[in-house]
């Protein structure tokens, strides 16, 4: 067994599901009261010990174990208790594909920050996110309830609906970097542009002008694909029903929706499910957009160089991986908190609205995306040679 | 590779041949529909295996083409049986007996 | 471990289709058995080097079509049951006994084939070469191929289409 394989799994494992997921819950109630304007989360304590409302987390594992399971009349057992678990782990292995850092050699030995560096990267978070649908579809039919199955209906049409922009907004990155391979999309990311090159290609400066390389910019997913960054968070939010768009589980219409039937851990698990997609998502969205785990204007090799000179090349990448890996985590953490700002600033879309916004605003918008992300690469290789 | 590309062409022949016995035996339109899926899923397997024995790869593209179909015979296929049922209230095959009412 | 693999994918696969053929009383179960099925058949897709098509097949069918039939069959509430013709025994007794003897005699013939497999090169049935192949050799039956599903959204929507009034 490859021991940096396992260590590579363990440590994102434990990153997402115990250190992200159970803080999510406490992200979730102090941003609320933040912005409404109360305390939130203050009152479990150990010996008198709130920590600012942290403890909560492990209060309410605590409480959703040790409450009754309930299973209702006339539900379908095992598709029930399935459920939960079809909806949770999809959204646990897609990390999977995500570096948190690029590719480093130490002491004679090479290791890159991601658990599977697959050809089809992307393709296969969309694949594991499309059985995550399964989940919320068949949760509300197993549970034998009118609120649940509505719930269910429309969480299959706002997933499968979402899954057409969702894929179609995000191949201009594509197309862009010229790979599905999420670690050549992080690669890319690291080399910067002039801004003002086709001033040179015009003929409006002359070539070799200093001050035209002054002015570089960061050749980062949003730089480059800036309409693609806001059309795949929005398809992406809409796909983990997380609000403005949550109306499968629109509490004052339809109760709860598709987990309404749903009591203790299974219910818990679906939170999990639905914080560890928001971890996803913000992962994905950093890969993919934010630069990955790189520094702007800094690329690996410059930073290992920079790091050599002090500490000798073992240790430079060893403090390059920790730099790196920093990085990433603070732009993760910072994609995290637009979502809450979202989540908590917009109120629920009504149900045809959200299907507007998505067949008849998304779909065609990201289409003239990709005709003008085209028509831009050829222009800049014709311009290049 | 040490499973011979046999054994994986009869997995689609005995796919194959459950979406034939469905699509016969059974009458409720949506699983024979579903039976349909399921033959042409077994042709899938049979392309992709026969691509892989002679390292070309149009036996994947001609995979790509035949879920385009599947696609686009799921959509049209499944408005006629919503339209059906709206006009006969039943998902049997045999109370659409009629070509016009 | 392959040929685990293969026995483990290949019985879940045809598994699946028998409980979605078998399945009588509701049509849910149906689709998850067919759901089953796909998967155990995409896994096999990989095994066979072909990533994409492997990726793109839990992707459509298993992502979009069934959850498009579970939408359908709980949108319109058919809890299915036996039906019509499902009732007559000698039937159904002569399809099994046909299928049964078809896919024995097919796999006299199959299992018997010794070819040997050829090495390919690590860039087979990545989703750069599928994309080149496509764009190049194939670009007019791929461009058909859209053209296709354009109009299958246009004839689906002027059908499901209920008039108003």
């Amino acid at each position: 067994m490859d021991v940096a394989l396992v260590a590579k799994t363990l440590f994102i494992f434990a990153v997402i599901m115990l250190v992200f997921a159970p803080l999510m819950t406490w992200v979730e109630r102090k941003q609320s009261a933040l912005m409404q304007d109360r305390i939130g989360a203050n009152r479990a304590d150990i010996f008198g010990i709130t920590a600012i409302g942290l403890i909560h987390p492990v209060a309410d594992v605590i409480k959703m174990i040790t409450k009754e399971d309930v299973i209702p009349a006339g539900a379908h057992r095992l598709l029930h208790t399935l459920c939960p678990l079809i909806a949770a782990v999809p959204a646990a292995i897609s990390f999977a594909v995500i570096p948190y850092g690029g590719s480093y050699s130490a002491w004679g030995a090479h290791w890159s920050l991601v658990v599977a560096d697959l050809d089809y990267g992307l393709l296969y978070v969309f694949a594991i996110g499309s059985i995550a649908a399964y989940g919320t579809v068949l949760a509300g039919w197993a549970s034998n309830s009118n609120w649940g199955m509505l719930g269910s209906l429309r969480a299959s049409a706002q997933m499968l609906s979402y899954e057409v922009a969702m894929g179609v907004s995000v191949l201009g990155i594509f197309m862009v970097f010229g790979s599905l391979r999420m670690t050549d999309i992080g690669v890319g990311q690291q080399e910067t542009f002039r801004l003002l090159g086709f001033l040179e290609h015009l003929g409006w400066v002359a070539p070799g002008t200093r001050w035209v390389d002054w002015v570089t910019i960061p050749a980062w997913g949003i730089v480059l694909q800036p309409l693609g960054f806001f059309m795949f968070l929005a398809a992406l939010m809409a796909e983990n029903k997380r609000p403005p768009f949550d109306t499968p589980e629109g509490e004052s219409e339809i109760v709860a929706g598709y987990f309404i039937e749903y009591s203790g851990m299974k219910f818990g698990l679906f939170f999990m499910a639905e914080w560890i997609e928001v971890v996803v998502i913000a992962g994905l969205m950093t890969a993919l957009f934010l630069g990955g785990w790189s520094l702007p204007w800094i690329s690996d090799q410059e930073l290992i160089g920079w790091l050599s000179v002090p500490f000798g090349p073992n240790l430079a990448n060893l403090l390059a991986m920790v730099v790196n890996v920093s990085v990433f985590f603070v732009k993760l953490c910072f994609m995290i908190w637009v979502q809450q700002i979202l989540r908590w600033s917009l109120p629920r879309f009504r149900y045809d609205q959200v299907m507007h916004l998505g067949w008849k605003i998304l779909l065609p918008l990201s289409l003239v995306n990709i005709l003008v992300t085209a028509i831009l690469i050829l222009l800049v290789d014709e311009l290049a040679s | 590779m040490e499973i011979p590309v046999g054994h994986y062409q009869f997995v689609a022949a005995a796919l194959f041949m459950i979406g034939v016995v469905g699509m016969l035996v059974r009458r409720n339109v949506i699983v024979m529909f579903m039976s349909i899926e399921l033959m042409l899923n077994a042709a899938n397997l049979s392309f992709v295996a026969w691509s892989r024995l002679w390292d070309s790869i149009d036996g994947q593209i001609f995979v790509f083409m035949v879920m385009v179909v599947a696609a686009a015979e799921v959509a049209v296929g499944l408005a006629i049986i919503i339209s059906l049922i709206r006009n006969r209230d039943s998902v049997n095959i045999e109370e659409a007996s009629l070509l016009k009412w | 471990m392959e040929s685990i693999l293969f026995w483990v994918f290949s019985i879940a696969a045809i598994g699946g289709a028998l409980g979605m053929v078998g399945t009588l009383r509701n049509t849910v179960y149906s689709a998850l058995w067919l759901v089953v099925s796909m998967l155990a058949l995409a896994c096999l897709f990989i095994m066979l080097n072909a990533q994409f098509v492997g990726l793109i097949q839990i992707m459509v069918y298993a992502g979009a079509i069934v959850v498009l039939f579970l939408f359908v069959v709980m949108l319109l509430n058919l809890t299915g049951g036996v039906m019509g013709a499902e009732e007559q025994p000698l039937l159904k007794f002569v399809g099994v006994a046909l299928a049964v003897a078809v896919s024995l005699q097919l796999g006299s013939i199959l299992l018997r084939i010794e070819l040997p497999w050829p090495e390919v090169s690590p860039e087979y049935g990545t989703t750069a070469e599928i994309g080149r192949a496509l764009y190049t050799d194939y670009l007019l039956p791929f461009e058909v191929a859209g053209v296709l599903l354009l109009a299958a959204i246009v004839a689906a929507l002027a059908m499901a289409k209920r008039e108003r009034g």
